[in-house]
């Protein structure tokens, strides 16, 4: 195995270009030393990308922010300001693992891991989150709930890798918020995670909604019809029901020592629900 | 394949050392440079046996590549006690027996001390989740959390 830790964007695509299938992108690793040691990957190259200056910062841009892709989540949480506007996304990332797991994971890798369970992605498809691809042919903008298209794989293309997401200007009267349920209190994974953005008019009416659900499908997914259960209310108990069984609808779970199949659907109802009311109140400035 | 020359500094000391790709931070550590403090528990990132810190964050050693190395700041257990003097959190867990069979305790305590470093007065619930990611099979945490609280309030007092 071969390890190269370009400086720049162009030279990291070159090499990922010429690896091939046999090249593989690291960011914070916590993924992939695992997958490495156990045998489970066996790359001739790994291509790390946190020399690259672009992918290590967090700036603020056309009134959003633009996130690196090997930003970790401790980095991501310190922020001043992100997460003060976007409390979901940052909650979302720093519900992964330990401190020890913080201080190394980033955005760009819990993404293109490709885990259905991965709990930053319902945060930022939630959020609008837009990619920035870098490959051969350029850059491209893809939104976050297009990258991965089945457990440990994504629509990403030979060369191409993640170099920073754009988290868009967050509308006055917003709220986002991201809750998952998991058996124990800390350190386990995801059997239901759903993460809610929200935009109300000034009486309180949800105006605009983006409602996206992990670990209960094969990718985690933006659920249109739960979106549509809120918009034109004021989250009442007749909106709740209708989101609670949009999301319900959309589970296409699987069976695991984590929870069955009709536990997972029932509890995305339950979990949406919550997520909902708290995006809400952050959305009325409660 | 030739092995990757890497400079860093461990525990303030510069060091040089060889590595091939495949080998972790805890590898090196163990076995490049024989500062044996650092267990391995799970390899996978989920016990916190190998924690060290690397640029003044606390990570699992197990997740690293040595390669990734060159020109970082790592402080290992090796670096925790001034020669003989044990740092408070060493004395804390002896007063409180805050250990059995001790596998854990070089993380719990690199951890622990990185905890204090951010925030000197912690709650037991700060404590708590701040140790989420150093497990332990034998104390049943109640000791451990009581010599970090002990020892933090005796900092504060040394400090004031």
């Amino acid at each position: 195995m071969r390890y190269e830790s370009p400086q720049s964007v162009d030279d990291a695509i070159g090499l990922l270009a010429n690896g091939g299938a046999g090249a593989r992108v690291m960011a914070g690793g916590t993924d992939l030393l695992v997958q490495l040691r156990s045998g489970m990957l066996e790359p001739e190259l790994v291509v790390d990308i946190k020399q690259i200056e672009e992918t290590r910062v967090i700036t603020e841009e056309s009134g959003g922010f633009r996130v690196g892709a090997a930003v970790a989540g401790a980095e991501l949480n310190e922020h001043p300001r992100l997460p003060k506007i976007w409390p979901g996304v940052a909650e979302a990332f720093d519900l992964i693992g330990s401190v020890q797991i913080q201080g190394r994971a980033t955005m760009g890798g819990n993404l293109c891991n490709a885990s259905p369970a991965a709990d930053s992605v319902p945060g930022m498809i939630a959020a609008g989150a837009i990619a920035t691809v870098a490959g051969p042919k350029g850059r491209r903008e893809l939104p976050v709930e297009d990258v991965c298209t089945g457990p440990g794989r994504t629509s990403l293309g030979s060369g191409e890798f993640i170099v920073s997401f754009f988290l868009p200007e967050r509308p006055a009267r917003s709220g986002d918020a991201y809750l998952r349920f998991i058996p124990r209190t800390e350190m386990d994974i995801a059997v239901v995670g759903a993460g809610v953005s929200l935009t109300l008019d000034e009486s309180g009416v949800v105006a605009a909604a983006r409602v996206a659900l992990g670990a209960v499908a094969p990718t985690a997914m933006l659920v249109q019809d739960c979106s549509s259960a809120l918009v034109g209310t004021s989250l009442d108990d007749v909106a709740l029901q209708a989101l609670s069984a949009a999301a319900s609808a959309a589970c296409n779970p699987i069976n695991d020592k984590r929870g069955t199949i009709e536990y997972r659907t029932k509890v995305a109802g339950v979990i949406a629900q919550r997520t909902a009311k708290i995006a809400y109140s952050r959305a009325k400035g409660e | 394949m030739a092995r990757h020359h890497i400079t860093t500094h461990i525990n303030g000391d510069e060091v040089e050392f060889l590595c091939d790709t495949e080998q972790t931070l805890l590898d090196v550590l163990r076995d490049e440079l024989h500062l044996t403090g650092t267990k391995e528990g799970c390899a996978t990132g989920d016990c916190g046996a190998c924690s060290v810190t690397v640029d003044g964050r606390l990570v699992c050693s197990c997740l690293m590549l040595g390669v990734e190395l060159e020109g970082k700041q790592v402080s290992t257990i090796e670096g925790m006690a001034d020669g003989e003097r044990l740092h408070p959190l060493q004395s804390k867990f002896i007063e409180h027996a805050a250990l059995q069979c001790g596998i854990c305790t070089p993380g719990v305590l690199v951890a622990a001390k990185s905890l204090l470093e951010r925030n000197p007065d912690p709650t037991e619930i700060e404590v708590r989740f701040w140790l989420a990611g150093n497990l332990c099979r034998c104390t049943g945490y109640d000791k451990i959390v009581r010599a970090v609280l002990d020892a933090a309030a005796d900092m504060r007092g040394a400090a004031a």
